[in-house]
């Protein structure tokens, strides 16, 4: 068959490629090539080949640090999203109450992150911080500064008071979405308040939960801002996520080589956990 | 039988439903004929025990029910939306009221299979709902009304969603499905049409309220009242506003005319006459047909038949006519009414008399 080439569209679709080479490709490919060289300054650089990548996956500082953003962002999503649908289940369906809530909901996202760190920082401090404070009064031994199970438990705490609302606002949009003739038909076959939420609300939130599910794994797996303002990592590596230490490698110690080659896997979990997580729950989907 | 007493529902100050009295017989087909927030699913609610009534009392066999949990009657309901339990197959629909009773598994599987046979959904038992075409998923949830084995079986609008041709398949079958059970059978639709094709009992509402409840062929011919001849007529009803002296109809613009001898009984004064739209007609169809010029103002072509708007005097009427009839707009025709058809109103809307002929 004769193709007919048209060169002129050419030119339409440049605007959208130099936005996409700009915004995306250019930067990677930076890190791409630092991530396969050497250099001392002087903008000389030495061919490494696969050197870096090697080395990365054969540090413990890196595993021990993916470690933890793997247990962080588990025990993250197994709060948030129970919790999350828990609230919305029981936020108001009407009246004046469903505006109040969504507004008090919505609170903790509009604060920037270095604030909600900051936030937590000093109410959490033993000496001046309320919540520290008061924890100490009451006869706890809580100090998020040497303990790691605090320091962990502080974290947590400030995720789940920041993101559950986000978890929140997408289930409870699932579930108005449910005509009220679906609860009147359950209600018509004397299902129980189990049945109702496992066979109606919960297929019918399915595809925003696995929005919010998405979105929290990564946001809590490339979590940076908060631990660094809180804990920076501490007591010792016990909070130092990847990032963390990703920082600590490129700015602190100007390893770009390493560093480059340890964003490189970092996004390459990222994305391969997120396409793994997408497949298993879309499947899940059709099966059901 | 289940009997509605003076049962009213009021929210915030607002009348949903004025006292109403209805009594249903066992193995009927009735249907709640009315426009849109007429309140047609509102006094399904009542009758299902969804609301609770405000004023009056709910009886089912004798019993009063009033307060009696929906899931503890016998009841059924299919709605307008094609409502299924999104996750479950369509075999685990179906068996789901019966699950939740605690039938034994063979029963079930029987039941189900027996139903999806019926409704001729066997091939699709292992599909998810959402994976059916409309129909299909309407014939599930209906599937799951049979199984119930309910005695009061409640059907909003159920056809309202289907295509055109489904739609009169269903029409068709659902009365025959359901006859078998002997349950009671409400249905309630917008459409006049509807109605008389599901044939039993009809209760036409207007604004919260039951303006006549009997047979169906009955309600249509013999309404009695305006609002009632109103609901049941689709295209809408014609009517000319007259006053009767001397043993004539005088109009507007003092123009005499005659009075058909089953009107005459009427008392002198002003009163409303009306007629169905197929009884306007481009060429005398009968003997008693009265010639009457009118302004044309446009037509609809429906297929087989077109709807002829005409205007007489200050009134539009709507002519249904069989055919296709392309009239010139604005042009003075003469069109002819059968008068055998006419119905006479009182000004306070009360039939005062009915057409002579069927």
């Amino acid at each position: 068959m004769d193709r007919t080439w048209n060169n002129k569209a050419w030119f339409m679709v440049l605007p959208v490629l130099l936005l996409v080479a700009f915004s995306a490709v250019i930067p990677l490919m930076t890190v791409v090539n630092y991530s396969v060289q050497d250099t001392f300054g002087n903008n000389q650089f030495f061919w490494a080949g696969t050197d870096w990548f090697v080395k990365i996956l054969h540090s413990d500082r890196f595993w021990q640090a993916l470690g933890r953003n793997l247990l962080f962002s588990a025990i993250i999503l197994s709060i948030e999203i129970p919790l999350g649908i828990l609230i919305a289940l029981n936020m108001p369906k009407k009246g004046i109450g469903v505006p109040v809530c969504l507004v008090l909901m919505a609170l903790p996202l509009l604060i920037p992150w270095n604030v909600v760190g900051t936030i937590w920082q000093v109410f959490g401090r033993v000496d001046i911080g309320l919540l520290g404070f008061t924890l100490k009064a009451l006869g706890f031994d809580y100090n998020y500064v040497n303990d790691v199970f605090d320091a962990w438990l502080t974290l947590i705490v400030m995720d789940v008071w920041h993101w559950t609302s986000l978890v929140v606002l997408l289930c409870y949009a699932g579930l108005v979405s449910i005509p009220e003739a679906y609860y009147q038909a359950a209600k018509i076959d004397g299902a129980s308040r189990w049945a109702v939420f496992r066979y109606i609300q919960l297929p019918k939130m399915k595809r925003v939960l696995l929005i919010a599910f998405l979105l929290r794994f990564m946001d809590s797996f490339m979590i940076y801002t908060e631990p660094f303002v809180v804990t920076g990592g501490g007591p010792g590596n016990s909070t130092t996520f990847l990032s963390i230490d990703l920082v600590k490698m490129a700015i602190g110690q100007f390893d770009l080589g390493p560093a480059a080659a340890m964003s490189l896997i970092y996004f390459l979990i990222i994305l391969l956990l997120s396409w793994i997580f997408y497949t298993v729950m879309t499947s899940s989907d059709e099966q059901a | 039988m289940l009997e509605l007493k003076d049962t009213a529902k009021v929210v915030g100050g607002e009348t949903h439903i004025h006292p109403t009295n209805l009594v249903l017989e066992r193995g009927s087909l009735n249907v709640l004929l009315g426009p849109t927030l007429s309140g047609k699913t509102s006094l399904m609610r009542l009758m299902a025990g969804l609301d609770k009534p405000t004023f009056g009392s709910v009886w089912f066999d004798g019993k009063d029910v009033t307060g009696v949990r929906v899931q503890d009657r016998s009841v059924a309901m299919v709605y307008q939306q094609f409502i299924n339990y999104p996750a479950m197959t369509v075999y685990e629909n179906i068996a789901s009221p019966m699950r939740i009773k605690g039938v034994d598994r063979a029963t079930i599987d029987r039941e189900v299979r027996k139903a999806a046979d019926l409704l001729r959904l066997t091939p699709y038992l292992d599909r998810t709902p959402l994976n059916l075409s409309g129909g299909q998923q309407q014939r599930t949830a209906l599937a799951r009304a049979i199984v119930k084995n309910a005695s009061l079986v409640l059907l909003d609008e159920p056809l309202a969603n289907l295509d055109y041709k489904l739609r009169e398949e269903m029409r068709e079958e659902l009365p025959k499905i359901f006859a078998a059970s002997g349950a009671i059978f409400v249905y309630a639709t917008t459409e006049p049409s509807e109605a008389l094709l599901l044939g039993g009992h009809t209760a036409t509402m207007a604004e919260g309220r039951i303006t006549q409840f009997a047979p169906t062929i009955d309600v249509y011919r013999r309404p009695i009242d305006l609002i009632t001849a109103e609901t049941f007529a689709d295209p809408p009803l014609n009517t000319f506003a007259l006053t009767k002296a001397n043993g004539h109809f005088v109009l507007e613009g003092d123009r005499v005319l005659s009075v058909p001898a089953h009107l005459a009984g009427i008392p002198d004064g002003p009163c409303t006459v009306a007629f169905q739209p197929h009884h306007l007609a481009l060429s005398p169809q009968s003997a008693s047909a009265a010639p009457v010029t009118v302004r044309t103002a446009i037509s609809e072509i429906a297929g087989s038949e077109s709807f002829v708007h005409v205007e007489f005097a200050d009134t539009r009427w709507v002519m249904l006519a069989p055919g296709i009839h392309d009239i010139e707009p604005d042009t003075a025709i003469t069109v002819f009414v059968d008068t055998r058809h006419l119905m006479a109103f009182a000004p306070d809307g009360r039939a005062i008399a009915g057409p002579a002929a069927a």
